[in-house]
Order: structure tokens, then sequence, then C-alpha cells
């Protein structure tokens, strides 16, 4: 299959909870190897629109085409897209009774339908690339928030995805643990690959994004490439929220 | 001794405390007790209390069981002179409270079925006893069918499968036996099994799926039926005992280890289906857990054994203790439905989406990833069930089948051994009896739940 060049694509995407507009026409292209950072206030939409991206939330209107497959209804569309868009949690959603180790193979064996053997030895790869390989034989319960997470990063590259998903990874940690997990998603953004990443991590956002995307209200309010966002944001809403996090 | 300049407000540390030993007071034996037993006015009441009772209720029972009873003689003339336990009265009748009325000559087999059981049932409740996977096979697949050949004798008469229901095959193929196996049945078997399995695939092919897996695991399940059916269907030359003559503790055990076996997958799919989301799943969920569950356990045996031949067609029958069973497992899986979904109630909505990101489907999802973590929840519950059910299967005294407790009463009219303390002593072998079983089954719940909770958290 020829590489498709845009990863993620949002046409006229609107969703609502009830009665609450939760996403108002959003428009968004993801190309491959793309980084997006994705801001905004709480309740903004933010996590609500790249969970749409593997339909852990279902969209009311709009297209979203991910990797050249519509998300509808169908149901092996999405199970499609889920196997090829890898996701990290605010909480890691770890599976607590299952090591290290099983949680990493779980998916490739059932899903990917690998054997044992070569689930492991993939995992133990990723393992290394977030420095935790000593680990493997632990439960999610005894390792740290960082550590926990960057066994979450690593369960969701052991599918092999071409995007990935991070839905404020580094909210729920310890400040001490940040590091850990920001060095971990700046090293994958070095390897080439495609990212939207909801964060609050300025920083992070300088060093590796292409584009910076703030929402407000269900909506895009402004993207831009980071210098230019953060130096010369033009909307007052941006400014605002700008105003309000960087001290 | 503490370096702390309080007055200045500037702290640093010099020396780093080294960790010290508990004082006296918090160890050994007397610390345990002035900690545990006399921390507090209360508490010391309660010890007293406690000791009390233990004297008033321990010493007595000791008399009667052990002290005063008679251990030997046979006949109730050895029991008349003391007031303990008759326990010649119970060596007497042993082999009547384990067997019942079945057949002395033929007591080996139910020998055979306690003893694989055991063989079977130890290396699956050890954790770390290897082959788990035959282990579970053999004991839940070649297990029953072995019991139920052996207690009953096999060579059940199979005459219609489904199509010989409608076409006459008998007439068509003649009635041929070999070895009691009907041919025309399996004629019938076989051909039942390619239609269904042709249909299945017409269907799974419809909705788009890959028909030839569906169709595959459609014969399977016909070929590994087909060789149960096989196995109680031929002639093994063993003379058949009727389910009427059984008794004791073969019936308890029989009744409460197909209960339990049953309904704990039953419960699990009930709870799976009382969540679903489709919406004929759900009711039908919701109705048969409510129905089980609003009708008394002594009703529905009754029911079973009474009503049902009423509506049944004219000449079919089922076995009474078959019908008991199948109303024990489904009695109990209702129960256990409502304690499953206790479970997966509290599993966070985030271990769904972690497991959904990551593709994995309904059954990938609620096998490897929810129903682990909901059924060790609820092992406590779980047991609990069991106990109970344990317990429960003494009501099928009601239908007319005498289990353990079934046996004690018969046994406490036989004049021979009538004595004042008959009833006592019989009793207290009951209760014994049940005691072990259900204290080791609590005990058991409480070492897995230790086991399966170790190491994982901090």
């Amino acid at each position: 299959m020829a590489e498709n060049p845009i990863a993620v694509q949002l046409i006229g995407v609107n969703k609502w909870y009830g009665e609450f507009h939760a996403l108002r026409d959003i428009d968004l292209e993801v190309r491959r190897g793309e980084r997006i950072v994705i801001c905004g206030p709480s309740g903004s939409g933010k996590s609500t629109m790249i969970r749409c991206v593997n339909r852990l939330e279902e969209h009311q209107s709009g297209e979203i085409i991910v990797d050249g497959v519509e998300l509808t209804n169908d149901l092996k569309k999405i199970d499609e897209v889920r196997r090829e868009v890898g996701m990290v949690f605010q909480h890691f959603n770890l599976f607590p009774h299952l090591t290290v180790m099983e949680n990493l193979t779980l998916a490739p064996i059932w899903v990917r339908k690998m054997s044992k053997k070569q689930a492991e030895e993939i995992a133990m790869n990723y393992l290394k690339r977030v420095k935790i390989p000593e680990q493997s034989k632990k439960y999610p319960g005894q390792l740290s928030g960082g550590q926990q997470q960057r066994v979450a990063i690593a369960r969701a590259l052991c599918m092999n995805p071409k995007v990935m998903l991070f839905d404020e990874p580094t909210s729920a940690l310890d400040p001490e643990m940040v590091k850990e997990v920001l060095d971990t998603m700046v090293e994958l953004a070095h390897d080439g690959m495609t990212m939207l990443c909801v964060t609050h991590e300025m920083g992070f956002a300088r060093q590796v994004a292409n584009r910076v995307v703030f929402m407000d209200a269900g909506q895009i309010i402004e993207a831009n490439a980071p210098n230019e966002f953060f130096a010369h944001p033009q909307h007052e809403r941006t400014k605002l929220f700008l105003s309000q996090i960087l001290h | 001794m503490s370096d702390f300049a309080s007055h200045t407000g500037v702290f640093v540390r010099k020396a780093i405390i080294q960790s010290a030993p508990p004082p006296l007071a918090i160890r050994g034996l007397m610390g345990w007790a002035r900690e545990n037993l006399f921390s507090s006015w209360f508490n010391i009441a309660m010890t007293i209390l406690s000791a009390a009772l233990i004297f008033l209720v321990v010493p007595p029972l000791l008399r009667f069981l052990i002290i005063d009873a008679t251990w030997d003689g046979d006949s109730r003339e050895a029991c008349l002179k003391s007031t303990g336990a008759c326990w010649p009265f119970i060596k007497a009748k042993l082999s009547q409270f384990i067997y019942g009325f079945y057949p002395a000559a033929e007591r080996w087999r139910p020998n055979i079925i306690f003893a694989l059981g055991a063989l079977l049932l130890a290396p699956l409740l050890i954790p770390r006893a290897p082959l788990k996977k035959l282990n579970a096979i053999l004991f839940f697949g070649f297990f029953p069918v072995i019991s139920l050949v052996l207690l009953t004798g096999g060579n059940f008469d199979f005459h219609h499968f489904i199509i010989g229901w409608i076409i006459p095959l008998d007439l068509i193929f003649g009635i041929t036996e070999l070895r009691a196996l009907r041919l025309t049945f399996w004629i019938d078997y076989l051909l039942s099994a390619t239609l269904t399995a042709g249909i299945v695939y017409a269907i799974a092919k419809g909705f788009g799926s890959q028909g030839r897996h569906a169709a595959k695991t459609v014969i399977l399940i016909f070929a590994f039926v087909g060789l149960a059916l096989i196995a109680t269907d031929i002639d093994f030359g063993l003379i058949p005992v009727e389910t009427r003559a059984w008794g004791g503790l073969l019936v308890t055990l029989v009744v409460a280890i197909t209960g339990i076996v049953t309904s704990l997958p039953l419960g699990i799919l009930l709870a799976l289906g009382r969540r679903s989301e489709m919406p004929a799943v759900r009711s039908f969920s919701i109705v048969f857990i409510e129905f089980w569950r609003g009708v008394p356990l002594i009703t529905v045996l009754f029911f079973a054994t009474y009503m049902l031949p009423l509506f049944l067609p004219g000449g079919t029958s089922i076995d009474g203790l078959l019908r008991a069973l199948i109303g024990v497992a489904l009695f109990s899986a209702a129960y256990m439905a409502e304690v499953v979904r206790g479970g997966l109630q509290a599993i966070p909505k985030g271990q769904y989406e972690g497991a959904a990101a990551l593709g994995l489907g309904y059954w990938q999802t609620t096998s490897q990833v929810v129903m682990p973590q909901a059924l060790t929840l609820v092992i406590p519950g779980i047991v609990n069930n069991f106990i109970g059910l344990f317990k429960d299967t003494t009501l099928v005294l009601i239908v007319a089948i005498f289990d353990l407790l079934g046996q004690l009463r018969a046994a406490f009219t036989d004049p021979n051994w009538a004595t004042p303390t008959t009833l006592f002593t019989g009793f207290a072998f009951g209760g014994i009896v049940y005691f072990i079983f259900c204290f080791s089954m609590s005990r058991y719940s409480q070492y897995i739940e230790r086991y399966v909770s170790a190491g994982k958290s901090h």
C-alpha cells in the first residue's frame, strides 16, 4: 500500500454530549511525521478531539479519516484504526493484574496474532528504549508514576502504530517524574513518529511541535508554528491563555 | 539529642538517623497480649467474656465427642451406658452415609470417581502445579463424562437427535445396533452436524466475516459432544444403577460440584448479558436473574420434580436427580451473576479504554482484561455462594433424594441403633463433615486471595 501522506484528517467534525456542543466544526489535517501539540483551558474539547481519532468518543457529524480509513459505525474499520493508532492516557490505564511484560505483549499476541516469543522480543526492545528493561517482571502497582507512564508508551509502541495520541500524559505525575516521560516523548518525536499531543508542557511544545493548536469552547481558535504561536499570538483568547500559563 | 538549632531557624542535618528496633513494650508475647487483649477496658471485658464462652462450650463438647463417647460395639447395647457420642452407630452406617443405597457390589465405581476427582482437583487447586490447561480439560471435560458413565452405568438409549424427530430414519435404514449404538441416531447426528455447520457458514458469510472459521468451530463442538455421547451411549457391560439408588455424600458432592462448576460460567455469561448494550440480551438476562432470585430453591426443586412431568409430552421422562441438578445450577447461576456483576462494576472505565485503544475486541477485553480483575475482586462473594450452595444441596431431601443429611435421618429410624445419643451423634457427624468441606473452601479462597494479590502493589 502506498504511504498516505496524510495521517489524520478531521473535516467539519461536530460532537455533542447530550445538549452540550463539545466539538464545533473541527478541521485539522495531520501529515505523516508531523507533531501537533494541542492546548487550551479545561473543558475546551482537546481530549474529546483526540479521543475521536481512535473512536473512544463517537462524533456526530463530519469526517474523520485515519490513514485513509474513514471512521464510521463499521466496527471493522474502528478496529482497523485502533490497531494503527496508539494512545497514552493521563492515568496510564495499565492493566494492574498483568506484569509489565504481559501488559506489553497482550495486544501484539491477541490482536496482531504474534507468537509469544516474538512479542516479548519486541516488548523488550521498547522497554529498553523507555529505559526500564529491568522492570519487566514487576506489576504496574510496584512502579512509580513516571515509570508506569513510560510502560504505557512502550505498550502503545509495541503495536507499531502509525500515529500516537497523548492525552495529558504528564498531568497526573509528580513534578519530579515529568521530565523522564517528556524525554521519552521527545525521543519518539525525533524518530519521526506522527504525534497528536494534548499537554500543557509548553517547553515540550517549543522543542518538538511542528504546530501548536489552541482550542477553546469546542473549537480550534488558533494554530501556528510554535515560534510564532508563542511569540505572536493572534487571537485575544490565545493571548489571555498564554499570559495565564506562562509566568 | 537533636542538633536542631531552634532559636536561629536555620537547620542542616549533620548525621542521618539510623533505623532502630521498636521498644520492648510492643514486641514479644507480652507486647502482643497487651496490644490485642488488654488495650482498653472494653477490650479487657471482651477478652474475659470470650474466655468464659470458650470455657462454657468447649469442655462439654469435648466430653460428649471424645471423653464420654463410646468407641467400640456393634449394637445399641454398647451405647446405652454412656452419655457421650455413640460412634459405633456412625461406623455401622458409614457406607450408607457415603453411598446411600448404591449396590454394595458396585461401590468400586463411586470409589474410582472419588479418587479420580481428588486426583484431578488437587493439582488444579495448587497454583504452582504444572500443566494447568491439560488438567482443566481433564477435570471439566473428561471427568464429568467418566463420572456419568461409571455412576449410572452408561448405555443410554439415544433414538433421535434432530432430524430423526422429523424424518422417520428408522423406517429408511432399519434399526441396527452396534454395541448398543443405534445406527440411525448417529446418521442423524452426522447429518445434523453437517447441516448446522453449513447454516452457520452461510450466516457468517452473510455478515461478511470468516465463514470457514465459524463452521470449523461448530464441527469441533459437534465432535466433542459426539465423543461424550458415544461414551454414554456405548455398552461397557456395566450394571445400570438408577439415580434413585444414589445417596449420602455421593449425592451431596454430585449436586454441589455440578452446581459449583456450572453456576460460575453461567453466572459470568448472565452478568455480561445484564451489562450488554443489546436490549434483547440484557432483557433476557434481567428476567432470568430476577426470576430465579425471586423464587425459593424449595419451590424450584418441587416444580422440577412434581410439576415439570405434567408439562412434558407424555412418555418423555427426565431423571429425577438430573432435574434437581438443573434446578440447582440455574438457581445458583442467578446468584452468581449478581456477584460477578458487582465485580464488573468495580472495574474503572480506563481499563476498557486502555484495551480498546490497543485494538482488543469485546471478548478479548472481557477475557483478558476485565474478567480476571473482576473475578479476583469478588472471590469472597463467589466462595460465599459456593459454600451456601454446598449446604443448600441438602434441600434435595424435599424431593426424595437422599443426600448425606437424608441418609442420616433415615439411619435414625433404625431401631437397632435407637439410643438417647444417636440423634446427637448423627448430627454432630453431619456437622463435622459439612464443616470440613465448607471451612476448606473458605480457607482455600483466602489463600487464593492472598496469592493473586501478592506483590501487585507497593
